[in-house]
Parts: structure tokens; sequence; C-alpha cells
């Protein structure tokens, strides 16, 4: 039941990889929605760091002056000067880790 | 130009830096499926059959919340129906690819595997096998979370719950656009996104994910004729 289930939602998110790749082509791509298409990672990505951020495991908001809103702060800093994604990764986490175990502990 | 092997190779490097998030994320997730009382084979198929991160969890915690299977498939449609943009961007670098190619390669399409080929495809539109650039993103991590969600599945939660690591995923994802940040446009249709995403975060099937950026390149477009 529940393998079913499974295969029905891994057929309908193959699709969602396919449609687009395999169905379409350059020709059906007006130059105006080329345009818009560059915009994409802008456009979808932040959907996931938002609520990522400022939403917590219940569905709730968070406080403003929860860990990950500075931990995330200082990732955009150490990223967009350091063009490097593993010092952005870690310098989130560090400075999130050092608020939750030593300051606020 | 770039051997075959060369672009399958930096596509490998190029996606290897969000393993630190994407392994534990994977560890989390085969965890979570075994604590929710599913059947350790049913929730690693998922890693192979459904093979995206975010959408297995949601599924397991639908259904182990009550949901029926097709609240719960559906959910997972709306969740993955991002990748619809992704090829629409992709579509243009792999058009002379035989449809048979496409229909393979369109498995290994991910988020970070998306973001980091399109970066490399729109600085190197010459080459001519471009598209292994995409499996050697895709199959990197393919691989890492298959071996990742096993590992959670097996081992259960051994990276300890205190630690937060589930943060570590909007980290990855600001690594990826935090250099768009130079350009106001795309601040503009960031901050779009962000915050419709919070406002219809509860929007029926986890749709905030799609909605927000349908919003947020209506917005791109609206710039875009601004500036002309």
């Amino acid at each position: 039941m529940t393998l079913t289930a499974i295969i029905f939602a891994g057929i309908l998110t193959y699709l969602t990889r396919m449609t687009m790749i395999a169905l379409i082509n350059r020709d059906m791509l007006g130059d105006k929605i080329k345009a818009v298409l560059e915009y994409v990672p802008s456009a979808v990505f932040p959907a996931i760091i938002f609520p990522g951020i400022f939403i917590n495991d219940f569905g709730n908001f968070i406080d403003m002056n929860d860990p990950k809103i500075f931990g995330a702060l200082v990732a955009v800093i150490v990223g967009y000067f350091s063009k490097n994604i593993i010092a952005t990764i870690s310098a989130g986490l560090v400075s999130y880790w050092f608020l939750i175990f030593v300051v606020f502990n | 130009m770039l051997s075959k092997k060369q672009l399958f190779t930096r596509g490998m490097l190029d996606i290897s830096p969000h393993m630190l998030s994407v392994i534990p994320f994977g560890i989390i997730c085969g965890a979570i499926g075994v604590e929710l009382g599913f059947h350790p084979y049913l929730v690693y198929a998922m890693s192979f059959i459904i093979f995206g991160g975010a959408s297995q969890i949601v599924f397991l915690q639908l259904l182990s919340g009550g949901a029926s299977s097709l609240v719960a498939v559906a959910s997972v449609g709306i969740i993955n129906s991002r990748h619809l943009l992704y090829g629409a961007v992709l579509s243009e670098y792999l058009e002379k690819l035989s449809f048979i190619k496409k229909l393979l390669i369109s498995y290994v399409v991910v988020d970070q595997g998306f973001a980091e080929s399109n970066k490399f495809f729109k600085k190197n539109r010459n080459e001519e096998f471009l598209h292994y650039h995409l499996i050697g993103t895709g199959c990197t991590m393919w691989v890492c979370w298959q071996i990742a969600t096993l590992s959670g599945i097996v081992l259960g939660s051994f990276v300890p719950e205190e630690l937060g690591l589930k943060f570590a995923i909007p980290l990855t994802f600001i690594a990826i656009v935090v250099q768009d940040l130079k350009k106001l446009d795309h601040v503009i249709v960031m901050i779009t996104c962000g915050l419709s995403s919070l406002l219809f975060f509860d929007a029926p099937f986890k749709s905030y994910i799609i909605i927000s950026p349908i919003i947020a390149l209506f917005v791109a477009a609206l710039l875009l004729r601004l500036k002309k």
C-alpha cells in the first residue's frame, strides 16, 4: 500500500524532472520567457531558505532573537566575500552552534 | 574543448562542497523514516524511487499523521514541481541530446545539481558535451544521497538532534544565491520569493514552494519590462 504510493510519488516526481527537458525545445520558448528564466535560481531557492530559517519544526514563526537568524546573516556575509560554499555553510553552522551551546546555555 | 571525463569530474567537484549539508540531511531523512515506524526497505525505496530530499520527509510525516496516500502523493508532486522550472532553464543546453538521453538525464536533476550546472553552462555555452557536467553533479548527489539515507536507516539518528543540522539546508542554498545579491533586480526577486514563502507557508499541500517562485518570476518579468 505504502509502496504503491511511493511509486506514484516517484513517477510524479520524475515527470516534474523530465517534462520540460524532454518535451520542450528552444523554439517553444521565446526570448522574453528565456530572459525571465534567467531569474529561476533567485526566484526558487529563497522559498527553501526563508522557511528553513524563520519557521520552526512545528510550523510556527521563530522569535526575532533566534540563533538561526544570526547564523544565516553570518553565512550571507562570509559567502558574499569568500565565494566559497564550504566556508559559507561552516560559518553559518559554527556561529549558530556558538549561540546555542555557548551563549544561550 | 573539454572532454566528457573532464566535464563529468568538473561537475563532481562543483557539487561536492554541498555534501557538507546534503549528507547530514540524508542521514536525518533516513532516521526520521524509521523513527516514524516505516519499514526500513520502504524508507530506502523512497531515496531510489523519489530521490527528493524534503519531499521524502513530508511524505512519511503526512502518512504517519494519518493523511491519505492521495494527499501524500499530491504533496510530493507539488513540492517537486519546482523541477519544471529547472527543466525549462536546462532544456536550452540539453536540446541537442537524443530523446532517450534526455529521459535518462532527467532522473538526476536536483536542486544543487541544477544550480551548479546552470552556473557552469552559462559560462561555457560552447562546450560540446556540456551535459556531462550535469551528469557529474547529479550522479554525485545520487550516490551521496543513497549512502546518507541508508546510513540513517541502519544506524538511526547517530547525528545528535541538538546540533540542528537541518539548518545546513538553508545555508547550502544561501551559498548558491549569495553572489547574486550584487544585483538589485535579483535581490528584489529573492525578497519577493522569500516573503511569499512565509506568507503562503500554510497553503495546502506545501504549495508555497511553487506559489512563491511563480510570484517572484512575475516580479522578474515586470522588472525586465521596467529596465527597457
